[in-house]
């Protein structure tokens, strides 16, 4: 590493510049008064680790900020009120009907209000993508172990805002009042009333009164603009405030430790790639948000509890809800003049929140099985945890079967399929498919385990095939660079903990039996079929045979490609002037 | 240029000329003649008695529609009671036959839960044919004439109230299958409600008229002329409205949103994110291990 531009020493006094200059004088007054120099020493040389999965919660990041930039503009002109009036704007369509305020006023903000279209599309376009970076991001993470010790809580918050994300991007998919968004409401006021017992009186109270009334949404709108995005900011803040504190995650190489973070400082290397991804982020929004037409709701028409559309929909992230309502089969159970209806409260209350929660306790089941209390801050590769990365691959796939059964009728139209059909499979395919891809995703996983030792242990595949003097065929293998070898078995051994005895040495009955078994079965599920590198012994014993093998070939004139003239005496040159690979 | 004025001089040369005055007559007489054969097949079948396009559509009939519909039209039913291998079509009308057979529907390729829209088997007047002769087998919607959808002579205020009225109907009755853009949805069983966007105005009429395969039938008596003429109306008025928001994605809906939220938004964003990280702060090229 180039050390020559790096402070040579980490004294107490500042450094100054030679030439006075006017910035100086203004850095120089703040600082006086406000004590910037002490706090900032610190923070602008905070080193950030360089790889680009790192930077995709930037991505919810920036496009939050996009939220709140066009958030704002829109609520100078969205009228948050379901009061009746008669249309009298732009929109030839629907001149003279009747409608609310809300819808009203949002269409006179995509066809009156100067750049309004644009600024509605790119919050709707941002929401879509504040979610979906969330998720991806929450991928990375979980892929990588990024959630051990002592990040298990931040991973909670994670969690929350994303739960948070997906109820303030619904409340703004509610908010204009057109067809589609009173139909997810509609859809919201049955999962509320098929909670058992208390159903009825919650969407009383939600609605004000029966379904639309007259108070949804102004409440959902003060909750979108104030209540949410204010708790939002606040575990964003807490998010960044831990990461600081934790410091960054970083991938095992040489010179990476469990002690230090080998990067880019914040100023100015960092700042500028984040404050450049901001700009990038903005700018893909205000791509899609002009070229993409997204919820065009002039052509929904105000909600009207008669009316409905196909392809109604919610937002995509929505989608395993409404892909378990469309799925599940029609249970209700009466009792004593009550309707239970299993129908709507099962996919709807129970299994989403079933589903979030799994994905949210898994850290914690890891880290009571492993029994792991160390910090960990280097990063594990994905095939290096089998059971992890295929609960995951699993979950994604319960995800995207139910994401494409709430839009089985799209699926059916464009397809050519038969709806019924779909429905059918998807009810299957949701208990079966994933299992079968846990298996498939980890089998994968320990192949892949097998590789990296494979490569450890004999070297790479240089894509040369030899030919002995006898005719046999072989690929040459070449040994791996010290560097790409230490990052490979810079990792732990699985640790599977052993079946407990029911009693002592004494005979005793442990009372503790059945949660120490538990342990060690899932510990046994979890890492006993994992591959664990190779021991130094092993390692050694395979490179003093590689070497073996390569004077054995270097003695046969193997490791040089023959051109035939070596054998008719008019060899032009020794075998020595044309190396195998030329670096 | 040249050539042509020399020609054109050169054929002026005999405008006297003993047989320019028969050459003008031929002339004369060929362009009567040609214009005539290209004019007349319409105006010989307009003259066509009723009588004779009933006789004329029948045989079509027993050709190409009498297999499943029965040699009078009587429909065939099969061993399962209330199956039919094809319905009857006494008192459908001629406008039930305009839409089937002018949109391709029938002739059926082969039973199925739905009859897509494919090319039309028929040419005009032979479709004419068939309407007539269905027609005559017993009283039914006739096929609408263009005045019947048109909004011709209302004047700019009443078309926009039509306009208007048409969506809102729309939004009541036909969305729900068709979707708010007209693009169409699923039905159960394989099924589907056709893309209605794009149709022309003549087939939505007659749609409405006849209620075609799992269509509900809007009569005269549940849906006025007028407001099926509004209807027509706020399509038309939709496809010569500009896409606002830009590129609709199908006009599907959110399904379509997401998809592209994903394709487009995250795939692109995830690009750029290895592309800042392939990027360091090196300027010169020497490489530099961080």
């Amino acid at each position: 590493m180039d050390t020559t531009k790096i402070a040579s020493t980490n004294g107490t006094t500042a450094a100054t510049t030679g030439r006075p200059s006017p910035l100086a004088g203004v850095g120089t007054w703040a600082d006086e008064r406000l004590g910037l120099a002490t706090a900032m020493k610190k923070q602008i040389r905070k080193v950030f680790p360089d790889h680009w999965s790192f930077m995709l919660g930037e991505i919810a990041l920036w496009s939050f900020v996009v939220l709140l930039l066009s958030g704002v503009f829109l609520t100078l002109w969205f009228t948050p009120s379901m009061a009746e009036i008669q249309y009298e704007g732009s929109y030839d369509q629907l001149r003279g009907i009747h409608m609310s305020e809300a819808y009203a006023s949002t269409l006179n903000i995509s066809f009156d209000v100067r750049g309004g279209l644009l600024m509605r599309q790119m919050h709707h376009w941002a929401a879509m993508l504040f979610i979906a970076a969330m998720l991806v991001h929450l991928m990375r993470v979980f892929l990588t172990g990024a959630f051990r010790k002592p990040r298990e809580l931040n991973w909670v918050i994670g969690g929350v805002l994303i739960l948070l994300g997906i109820v303030e991007g619904f409340a703004g998919y509610s908010l204009p009042d057109d067809l589609l968004s009173g139909t997810g409401l509609r859809i919201a006021d049955g999962l509320v009333k098929a909670t058992p017992v208390v159903g009825t009186y919650m969407s009383f109270f939600m609605f004000g009164g029966e379904f639309p009334g007259e108070l949804i949404i102004p409440r959902l709108y003060i909750a979108h603009v104030l209540l949410i995005p204010g708790l939002i900011l606040a575990l964003i803040a807490a998010h960044m405030l831990l990461l600081v504190y934790h410091k960054h995650t970083q991938w095992p190489g040489p010179g990476r430790t469990e002690q230090n973070v080998v990067g880019y400082p914040l100023l100015p290397v960092y700042a500028a790639k984040a404050g450049g991804f901001f700009f990038i982020v903005f700018g893909v929004c205000a791509t899609m948000g002009g070229l993409l037409a997204i919820n065009p709701v002039w052509k929904y028409g105000p909600y009207d509890p008669s009316k409905v559309t196909a392809g109604s929909q919610p937002d995509w992230y929505m989608g395993i809800a409404e892909g378990l309502l469309r799925i599940m089969p029609g249970w209700e159970t009466h009792i004593f003049g009550v309707t239970i209806s299993w129908n709507v409260f099962l996919p709807g209350q129970i299994a989403p929140v079933a589903l979030l929660m799994m994905v949210l306790a898994w850290p914690f089941l890891e880290a009571w099985v492993t029994g792991d209390k160390r910090e960990h801050h280097l990063l594990q590769r994905p095939r290096n945890a089998p059971t992890r990365t295929a609960f995951l691959a699993a979950m994604i796939t319960a995800y995207g079967l139910l994401w494409a059964a709430g839009g089985n009728d799209i699926l059916a139209l464009k397809f050519n399929l038969n709806l019924n059909y779909i429905t059918y499979f998807m009810r299957v395919a949701i208990f079966v498919v994933p299992v079968l891809v846990f298996f498939l995703a980890r089998r994968w996983c320990i192949s892949l385990q097998r590789h990296d030792n494979e490569v450890l242990l004999h070297g790479y595949e240089t894509g040369i095939i030899m030919r002995s003097p006898e005719g046999g065929y072989s690929e040459r293998h070449l040994p791996i660079s010290t560097e790409r070898a230490y990052s490979l078995t810079a990792r732990d051994r699985d640790v599977v903990v052993p079946d407990p005895q029911p009693t002592d040495g004494q005979g005793v009955r442990d009372k503790g039996y059945p949660v120490r078994k538990l342990r060690a079965r899932l510990s046994q599920g979890m890492f006993a079929n994992n591959v664990q590198k190779p021991t130094t012994s092993e390692l050694e014993e395979a490179h003093h045979h590689a070497e073996h093998e390569h004077e054995l070939e270097h003695a046969s004139g193997m490791d040089r490609p023959a051109d035939g003239h070596q054998f008719d005496g008019h060899a032009d040159h020794t075998p020595d002037e044309a190396p195998l690979r030329g670096h | 240029m040249r050539l042509l004025n020399r020609s054109a001089g050169r054929l002026s040369q005999h405008r006297r000329g003993p047989l320019a005055g028969l050459v003008v007559l031929l002339l004369g007489l060929l362009l009567t003649g040609g214009l005539y054969t290209v004019l007349a097949p319409a105006q010989a079948q307009k003259a066509e008695s009723d009588a004779e396009l009933v006789a004329k559509g029948r045989e079509l009939f027993l050709v190409g529609c009498s297999f499943c519909h029965g040699q009078n039209g009587e429909g065939i039913s099969t061993a399962r009671p209330g199956y039919q291998i094809g319905p009857s079509l006494v008192g459908v009308g001629a406008a039930a036959v305009d839409f089937q057979v002018g949109t391709g529907r029938m002739p059926m390729a082969q039973p199925g839960a739905q009859v897509p829209r494919k090319e039309v088997q028929y040419s005009e007047e032979e479709i004419a044919a068939l309407a007539a002769y269905v027609a005559s087998l017993g009283p039914g919607p006739a096929i609408p004439s263009e005045q019947d959808y048109s909004l011709e002579g209302l004047s700019e205020e009443e078309r926009e109230e039509a306009v208007v009225r048409g969506g809102q109907i729309f939004l009541t009755n036909c969305t729900a299958c068709h979707n708010f853009d007209g693009s169409g949805g699923a039905m159960p069983q394989g099924g589907y409600a056709p893309q209605v966007r794009g149709v022309e105005p003549k087939y939505i009429y007659e749609a409405m008229l006849t209620g075609p395969q799992a269509m509900d039938n809007f009569t005269n008596g549940n849906l006025s002329p007028e407001m099926k003429r509004d209807v027509i109306a706020y399509l038309q008025s939709l496809e010569t409205t500009p896409e606002y928001g830009g590129f609709g994605m199908g006009g599907i809906g959110p399904v379509a949103e997401g998809l592209f939220a994903w394709l487009v938004g995250i795939g692109s964003l995830v690009g750029f994110a290895v592309w800042i990280a392939a990027h360091t702060t090196r300027t010169s090229k020497d490489k530099v291990e961080a």
